[in-house]
């Protein structure tokens, strides 16, 4: 067991290993991709690799950028909080209910189908242009696909372990507890790892069509005045705050789909 | 007879759903379970074994008829005292081994030094010490059953129940895990009632072995083994072992042949 043990951490450690060196092909590829193409269409379309970070390190350091930073993040959070709480709440109460469940699917699905920025007139219509329009138009991203995968969570729950509480009598909140919620988790995980990087681009949207501050609005100004530098700035942080984000949730949601 | 748990006239409908009609699934039949006794239940595919341990285990109640476990009546909540192991993998992925074992010992609220101490011993009867802090994905189909026959152990059930728990895995596994279900069975002394469809686990593990009709299951007739209490699976190697075997099948096997006509007639429908 001992040497099964190690033999185990050894090849965890080579996948670690490999996974690292992945990800360093990755970026410098993108970054050799970046500047074949700053070669090709030029300074007046793509910025150099160097020039754009020394432009990220300019508004970084400056006092214009965080501003903006924390107007997004701010709506981004409470369009994720509603989306994760709607979407897991909506998804567990279909997916308890069979009937509901196989009515509101297809419902859902469509949904979600719909080209959502179509709908954002209607959102500012109700909520005027300001943080609370990017809320909602972020909440509207998120809230079905994290509520679509919560639905399935449920519904998969193995009917055995069921069985086995109701062998042992717990009791339907025992149940929810210890059977229910741990059995549940991995796959809302899932949803909620597409959810967030659903709710960022639905608040990224609204700040690009209608609003006064935020990145989304730095990266508006920015194309107005035709600043190749710090477009490709905002470009490369945005890029970069959603890679690791969506990084984080994904290595979280390896953990919990492991033992599956 | 010391009778640890009985039927009278147990049966079990189940009511009519999406246009299907009304299903006669059991009885009425009635069973005497003797204290200590290993009984096996074989029968054709459908023809209501599972749901007589429902019944029995109290999972379900019957549409007619009485339940007793210990001279109580058995209402529709597994009385204290009755483990059961179903045939599908019922252990729980988000759990190591150990608090697998000791998962029903916590949610009663045992003292954690005799949940300690009752995990130790089913681990180390079921073979499992050397895994208590893997996680059954980590473990082979035989080993995650035996998790879960660890989990009913710790529980200390004077009744097993057991619902075709070897039925996913393969038949040198099965032998070997039928020889540590006699074990566990004579150690323990708790009563066991098998459900099986497989004829030779039957009659290897059993006492005594009820024999029942396709749908609406009903007792066909009851088989005596006359095996030694103390025995293991070495027992196929006797000539009247066959015998045994060739009376069961004789005795079911036109049920079988019903029941397969009847599963065409529900696909067809």
């Amino acid at each position: 067991m001992a040497d099964g043990a190690s033999a185990l951490a050894a090849a965890e450690r080579q996948d670690r290993l490999e996974a690292w060196g992945g990800v360093a092909l990755t970026v410098l590829s993108l970054a050799a991709l970046w500047q074949g193409l700053h070669y090709l269409a030029g300074d007046s379309a793509i910025a150099s690799l160097p020039a754009t970070l020394r432009e990220t390190w300019h508004l970084l350091s400056g006092p214009r950028y965080w501003p903006h930073f924390r107007e997004t993040m701010s709506a981004f959070l409470w369009a994720l909080l509603i989306a994760v709480t709607g979407g897991v709440g909506i998804g567990v109460a279909l997916g308890g209910h069979r009937l509901s469940g196989e009515v509101a699917e297809p419902v859902l699905v469509a949904l979600y189908s719909i080209p959502k920025v179509t709908l954002y007139p209607v959102v500012l219509l109700f909520f005027g242009i300001g943080l609370n329009a990017k809320i909602a138009f972020g909440a509207l991203h998120g809230v079905i696909p994290v509520a679509i995968f919560a639905m399935n969570a449920v519904r998969n729950v193995n009917p055995t372990w069921l069985r086995t509480a109701a062998t042992m009598n717990l009791g339907p909140l025992q149940t929810a507890r210890h059977i229910l919620v741990p059995a549940t988790i991995p796959e809302i995980f899932s949803g909620l790892r597409i959810g967030l990087s659903l709710t960022l681009l639905g608040v990224m949207i609204g700040e690009l069509f209608a609003s006064q501050r935020g990145i989304g609005h730095l990266l508006m100004t920015s194309i107005e005045v035709h600043d190749v530098r710090r477009i490709m700035a905002v470009v490369l942080i945005v890029s970069v705050l959603a890679v690791t984000l969506n990084a984080l949730m994904l290595a979280i949601d390896r953990r919990l789909h492991r033992r599956v | 007879m010391d009778v640890h748990a009985s039927l009278r006239g147990v049966t079990r409908i189940y009511p009519a759903r999406a246009g299907r009609p009304p299903l006669h699934a059991l009885g009425p039949l009635d069973l005497d379970l003797r204290r200590g006794e290993f009984l096996s239940v074989v029968g054709p595919s459908g023809c209501g074994k599972s749901t007589l341990l429902d019944v029995v285990a109290g999972l379900a109640l019957p549409s007619a008829g009485t339940v007793t476990f210990e001279g109580q009546p058995v209402l529709g909540r597994v009385p204290e005292g009755i483990g059961v192991v179903f045939q599908e993998d019922a252990s729980f992925p988000w759990l190591t081994v150990e608090d697998n074992v000791a998962f029903g010992l916590r949610r009663a609220g045992t003292d954690p030094a005799e949940v300690r101490r009752r995990v130790d011993y089913a681990l180390g009867f079921m073979g499992l010490a050397d895994f208590a802090r893997a996680y059954p994905a980590q473990l082979s189909g035989g080993m995650r059953q035996r998790v879960c026959i660890a989990r009913t152990l710790v529980l200390r059930p004077r009744l097993i129940l057991l619902d075709e728990p070897f039925g996913a895995l393969d038949q040198q596994t099965r032998l070997l895990m039928g020889d540590e279900l006699l074990r566990l069975w004579r150690e323990t002394g708790a009563t066991v009632m098998l459900i099986t469809h497989a004829l030779d686990e039957a009659n290897l593990l059993s006492d005594r072995i009820g024999v029942m009709s396709a749908r609406p299951g009903v007792w066909i007739e009851t088989v005596q083994t006359g095996w030694p209490r103390d025995r293991d699976s070495t027992l196929a190697a006797r000539p009247n072992f066959g015998a045994v075997s060739a009376r069961l099948w004789a005795s079911i096997r036109g049920e079988s042949i019903k029941a397969l006509g009847q599963a065409r007639e529900g696909a067809g429908r």
